[in-house]
């Protein structure tokens, strides 16, 4: 039996805004067909000022799937439809005081439903590209799939390579011989197309990553900032957003922002980001959400 | 009112009488059987008593055919591994769609490390076919495991017929019967079964204890070595209490054979009954007329079966799911997939497996008590709107999947 809260508990006994609701103005149907979740969120939506005046849903899934439904529609209740669209899966874990690791996987659809009913609401088509696969890593919720894309996107040879990107097997390490299992299968179908596993991409332009000319600290914040500069429109569009907040030697801490801080891709966001930095300062750094900036230096 | 526990086919209540057996082997009879001495010798006895209990409610010919092991699981490990060591010239391993995970997963495995692995498949009532079945024997094959009885859905495979059919071209045949044993009539000396894999706590003895069917004669390797317990075939220090616990259960299952086929049986099918004239959109699955008596698993459609139970919880209540969210994976159950049920079905299957203990009252309190839920979560249910599935009235529910 999995270990919910209270809270989570009294919602799905007594879910809120259950149901149709005959006046909505915007819907958003989500689903996981493998996992068996599907979430229709239906939205009433003052058209002048963009306030959602009344939110309901139905939900085909589990206790936590049914609780985070009722926790999403309570919260937001009498937001604009920009702020509802930032209230992340972690918010709605949050305000459910928390969900097992599994369950943040694939049972919390909120932020997808609300993408969906706004897209919807505003006449425009919307498309997940969010690919689930089997959950390997327990500790930090990490599956096959993102697992499989981050060793593909940058080339990774080792289970450690695997935890620096995607915090996947840094917790108990059960998970390893899973981890190693796909390491497998990507580098044998590498071997497979008759060559060695292809070196790591030097990015579009023939130059090569800078090698040695040691930068001063000040020309390497100006590369780091020079970096975040070039990512932040694309974390914009997904209403995230990222800021420089320190360098300590080879670690580059950032601030994740808006919709980018708990979503759960961010450790690929982050390890997408170190590639950058990495290519840019032609050396091997560390980027790290500003949280795990030691407290006393 | 007491809770109720239909559940028996995860794990059983340990029968009284089992727990008195057991006692004095961590007390007064705690030695060593291979010890010489008198404190070992007493142990010695009880174990040849509890092997002979175990060889008499699955009909084996000799007592010395059974191995007692750690659980069903290594039982299995066992079997299917003796079966590759002592074959080398085999390399090939047939087993069905529907099997438990210590035999798939197992099976996984076994083709990572160069066998070949072929599996059966089955018909959208959990049945093989013996046509197909008798295609996939070959001189390479070196053994066919199938379950004798599922667990999700208690169908029964016609593994006697199967073994006849292995023995006749050479091949050996293993039997995980972990649900069946205790359940069914089963008579090893009268059938071609090689091997047959049973766990204590199945059948009201303790959970560590399971025992491996090696018919005489068959060759066989084993998976620990070391000292020269259960005749050199699994090694380590005999687990007296629990074997002792094993041979009681097995006794009081014997005994009890013909409560489960009457009295278990009838309880199931008046629980069945009552919940499938209530409720729509809801059925058996499986192989309703070839099944164990004690279980019933229904699929009660556009609902979701964790969400099932924590309410029957609620109130009480000890089921099971072939929900993908209650196993921690992300796809329902292979069983139920092997079947082609349908995700929106199979997501809100709820298996209800009996014991002898379970009584009339509690089967129709059950029987009162589902109905409400199912209604209550079909009302939060997207693909359900008023009295039925949305589909069927135009509104259809289609999300955009992840």
């Amino acid at each position: 039996m999995w270990e919910y809260s209270d809270k989570v508990r009294e919602h799905f006994y007594n879910p809120r805004n259950s149901g149709p609701l005959d006046a909505a103005n915007g819907i958003g149907d989500v689903g996981s067909i493998q996992c068996g979740d599907a979430l229709r969120l239906m939205l009433k939506v003052d058209p002048q000022s963009e306030v959602i005046l009344d939110a309901h849903f139905q939900t085909f899934g589990c206790g936590s799937a049914i609780a985070s439904s009722s926790a999403l529609t309570e919260i937001i209740k009498g937001m604009t439809l920009d702020e509802a669209l930032n209230v992340s899966n972690q918010d709605i874990a949050d305000y459910l005081d928390g969900l097992p690791p599994e369950k943040m996987h694939c049972s919390v659809m909120g932020r997808e439903a609300l993408q969906a009913a706004v897209a919807n609401y505003r006449g425009e088509e919307w498309s997940d590209d969010h690919e689930e696969g089997a959950l390997i890593c327990k500790c930090f919720a990490i599956d096959a799939v993102m697992i499989e894309e981050v060793i593909r996107a940058n080339n990774l040879t080792t289970v450690q390579d695997v935890t620096f990107y995607t915090k996947a097997g840094g917790g108990c390490a059960a998970c390893h011989e899973g981890i190693e299992d796909i390491l497998a299968k990507v580098l044998t179908e590498h071997a497979s197309d008759g060559e060695a596993p292809p070196p790591r991409p030097a990015g579009n332009t023939a130059e090569a990553p800078a090698p040695a000319a040691k930068m001063t600290l000040v020309q390497k914040i100006h590369k780091i900032e020079e970096v975040l500069e070039s990512v932040r429109p694309m974390l914009q569009r997904d209403h995230g957003d990222v800021a420089l907040a320190d360098v300590q030697g080879k670690k580059i801490y950032v601030h994740l922002t808006g919709a980018c801080a708990g979503c759960m891709m961010e450790a690929a966001t982050l390890g997408g980001i170190q590639q950058k930095m990495i290519e840019a300062l032609g050396e091997l750094v560390q980027v790290l959400p500003a949280s795990h900036m030691p407290v006393d230096v | 009112m007491k809770p109720i526990y239909l559940d028996n086919n995860a794990t059983t209540r340990v029968d009284p009488a089992v727990v008195e057996a057991m006692l004095p082997f961590f007390t007064e009879h705690f030695g060593n059987a291979s010890s010489m001495h008198a404190f070992g010798s007493q142990v010695g006895r009880a174990l040849k008593t509890a092997r002979a209990q175990v060889q008499a409610l699955i009909g084996a010919e000799h007592e010395s055919e059974i191995i007692f092991t750690s659980c069903g699981t290594e039982s299995d490990a066992t079997a299917i591994l003796s079966a590759l060591k002592a074959q080398p010239e085999r390399n090939t391993v047939i087993i069905t769609a529907v099997e438990h995970p210590a035999i798939l997963s197992l099976g996984e495995w076994l083709e990572k490390e160069g066998y070949i692995v072929h599996t059966l498949k089955v018909d959208k009532r959990g049945r093989i076919d013996l046509d197909e079945y008798k295609s996939m024997l070959h001189e390479r094959v070196a053994v066919v495991s199938a379950m004798w009885a599922n667990n999700e859905t208690g169908t029964l495979f016609p593994v006697e017929e199967m073994a006849e059919i292995a023995a006749a071209k050479g091949i050996m045949f293993h039997t995980d019967a972990v649900q069946a044993v205790g359940k069914i009539p089963i008579d090893l000396k009268r059938t071609k079964i090689d091997m047959l894999s049973l766990s204590g706590h199945k059948l009201h003895a303790p959970k560590g204890i399971g025992a491996l069917y090696l018919r005489r004669g068959c060759r066989f390797r084993p998976l620990l070595r070391g000292g020269h317990q259960e005749r050199g075939r699994r090694a380590g220090t005999e687990n007296s209490a629990a074997i002792v616990g094993l041979g009681k259960a097995c006794e009081l299952a014997l005994e009890h054979l013909s409560t489960e086929n009457t009295q278990v049986r009838g309880l199931r099918d008046q629980l069945e009954q009552g919940l499938l004239s209530q409720i729509t959109h809801c059925f058996a699955t499986g192989d309703t007329r070839h099944r164990l008596p004690n279980t019933s698993n229904i699929a009660f459609e556009y609902i979701e079966g964790e969400a099932i139970l924590l309410l029957l919880n609620k109130l009480g209540i000890a089921a099971s799911s072939g929900s993908a969210c209650t196993s921690g994976s992300l796809e329902p159950s292979h069983v139920m997939r092997a079947m082609g049920i349908p995700y929106t079905a199979a997501h809100g299957t709820i298996r209800f497996s009996l014991s002898r203990w379970n009584t009339a009252e509690e089967i129709q309190h059950v029987i009162s008590a589902t109905p409400p839920i199912i209604e209550q979560l079909r009302k939060l249910s997207p693909y359900w709107s008023n009295n039925g599935p949305s589909e069927s009235l135009g509104t259809g529910f289609s999300p955009t999947y992840a």
